[in-house]
């Protein structure tokens, strides 16, 4: 009771904010209250063009995790692409494979390159455990097609992030996907040695660092061998569509 | 619900959806101070229509005004470093045709910023020819232009316009002077490692625009290395005013200035901006030939995963 009596009077304070600074603060404090009822507060605060008070609205709707899923879903095509690319974000945080879809086609077709790149972010880090076993492995291989197709994006910052969402995917895959993995190591060997961008290369470059520290030697000689032969494999995917 | 709408400020956030390099980010910047409309245009290429190279360059060369001017701006962005491209926009740099009502000559802008982008230095004398041009924004481009295309026979062309600025080595004393794109010019000198003008830079450290004086500190430190100018710009970062913090990200992006890294990250501005202005940051951390990652350019990608 006495919490949301609380909660009440910060909602309070956000529809009473009359300066973006004081806006900016009432969102943070009802973002750290990260309390389910101020679900639609927060989601309303991302498409209030002040960049502070999203970031906080982000973050809170992350905290408060499964229960934002469903409002952000419902919500995120009536959006300008500005509070798209902040639920998508927000969408991304949470993990929860109920947004996958969302992600798999923000990443793919957003005309926003901000919106494709926090989706691109967002298929690296998907709670993959939560969902049932049988949509597990197409489910990762979809995710898998779209990041690849990411990393062909014109803009520098998207194959960025397809990288870290590459890198992630990987991360999550269990011994028994070994081609999948094969073909994500090949995917980032290629970028790191093909993309223009430096700082492209720079992150592709960690993210094989990383991987390749994560993966037992045993398994890394046998992605080798594979690799070889996943090749042609690979960009026959890419090639879709 | 309804009393928040009026919370939403107008929004400029279409002209950042193509933002991909500094100079862009810089274009951007300029183009919010200054409301200079030409550069509406720049938003999305998915307004115009879809241009190859030979179509680009024939509409540089046509009689449509709107044509001309998007084909411009196109061959710059899409870095069309082709000499028949190139011969186009230098001719455009003298064009008659293209008038805005107070005098201003929008095609001459474009393809002054074009060329800027195409590493051709017979782009050079024509966009030095520029600095005399009586349109503010010519000359705010083509200073820009020269900054980027790297020719030091600019520097002493640069040096006579900053002049304007000064007067026996100090600032003219008036109102805030805004005769000359002053930040573009002080830019170039930088990029220019004009080292002699460092006398001539200093001065307006203090100019009363504050975007001067942030041109001015990122000079100083491309010149002088003194970490006391990167700092001047980190302070910026925490500044009241978004589009000054916009462009101190822009100037901290093109220095590559490592301690700003955090604050970055943490300044109250658009994640697209942070992320071009922390690409800076990293490029000037990895080198294309260096085989491993410093743990520099690792925590600026551990901050940028985390802004996508």
């Amino acid at each position: 009771m006495t919490n949301s009596l609380t909660t009440q009077k910060l909602i309070d304070a956000v529809e009473q904010a009359d300066s973006s600074a004081k806006l900016l603060e009432a969102v943070q404090n009802l973002a750290t209250a990260a309390s389910v009822e101020t679900v639609p507060i927060l989601i309303a605060a991302l498409g209030y063009n002040n960049p502070g008070a999203a970031v906080a609205a982000v973050d809170g709707l992350i905290q408060i995790g499964e229960p934002a899923v469903l409002p952000l879903l419902q919500l995120i095509d009536d959006f300008n692409y500005g509070a798209r690319a902040w639920a998508i974000r927000a969408l991304a945080g949470i993990g929860d494979p109920r947004g996958l879809e969302t992600l798999l086609e923000a990443a793919e077709n957003d005309f926003a390159l901000s919106v494709r790149r926090g989706a691109a972010r967002g298929l690296g880090i998907v709670k993959w455990h939560q969902m049932i076993p049988e949509q597990l492995s197409d489910a990762q291989q979809k995710a898998f097609e779209v990041l690849i197709k990411a990393s062909k994006d014109p803009e520098w910052v998207v194959r960025y992030a397809a990288s870290v969402g590459l890198e992630g995917l990987a991360e999550s895959l269990t011994e028994r996907q070994s081609q999948l993995a094969a073909q994500i190591f090949a995917q980032l060997e290629h970028l790191q040695i093909n993309d223009v961008e430096l700082s492209v290369r720079s992150r592709v470059h960690l993210a094989l660092e990383k991987l390749r520290s994560q993966t037992p030697v045993e398994i890394l000689r046998k992605l080798q061998d594979n690799n070889t032969s996943e090749s042609e494999k690979v960009s026959r995917g890419a090639g879709r569509r | 619900m309804e009393k928040l709408n009026k919370q939403k400020i107008p929004t400029n956030d279409n002209l950042l959806i193509v933002v991909e390099s500094i100079n862009h980010i810089n274009a951007i910047v300029k183009a919010i101070l200054s409301m200079d409309s030409s550069l509406e245009n720049i938003d999305s290429p998915s307004n115009g229509e879809s241009l190859t190279i030979e179509s680009a360059i024939a509409n540089l060369n046509g009689t449509d005004l709107g044509l001309r001017f998007y084909a411009a701006w196109w061959l710059g962005r899409f870095r069309v470093n082709e000499p028949q491209a190139v011969s186009s926009l230098i001719k455009a740099l003298a064009d008659e045709d293209d008038r805005t009502p107070e005098g201003g000559y929008p095609l001459r802008r474009n393809a002054a910023r074009a060329l800027g982008k195409l590493s051709d230095i017979t782009a050079v004398a024509p966009l030095i020819t520029c600095l005399q041009s009586s349109d503010f924004y010519v000359r705010e481009a083509a200073a820009e232009s020269l900054g980027m295309l790297g020719d030091s026979t600019a520097i002493s062309p640069l040096t006579q316009l900053l002049e304007h600025g000064l007067e026996n080595g100090v600032l003219v004393a008036t109102q805030p002077d805004t005769k000359e794109p002053y930040d573009a010019i002080l830019e170039a000198l930088g990029a220019l490692k004009a080292v002699d003008t460092i006398p001539l830079i200093q001065p307006f450290l203090q100019h009363p625009i504050e975007r001067n004086q942030y041109s001015a500190a990122r000079a100083m430190y491309q010149l002088t290395g003194e970490v006391e100018y990167g700092d001047r710009l980190i302070k910026a970062l925490a500044g009241n005013d978004l589009q000054l913090r916009r462009s101190a990200l822009a100037d901290l992006g093109a220095i590559g200035y490592i301690a700003a890294a955090d604050a970055i990250a943490q300044t109250l501005a658009e994640n697209s901006l942070k992320l071009i202005s922390l690409k800076g940051l990293l490029e000037k951390q990895v080198s294309p030939l260096t085989p491993t990652l410093s743990s520099d350019a690792i925590k600026v990608m551990n901050l940028m995963d985390l802004l996508l």
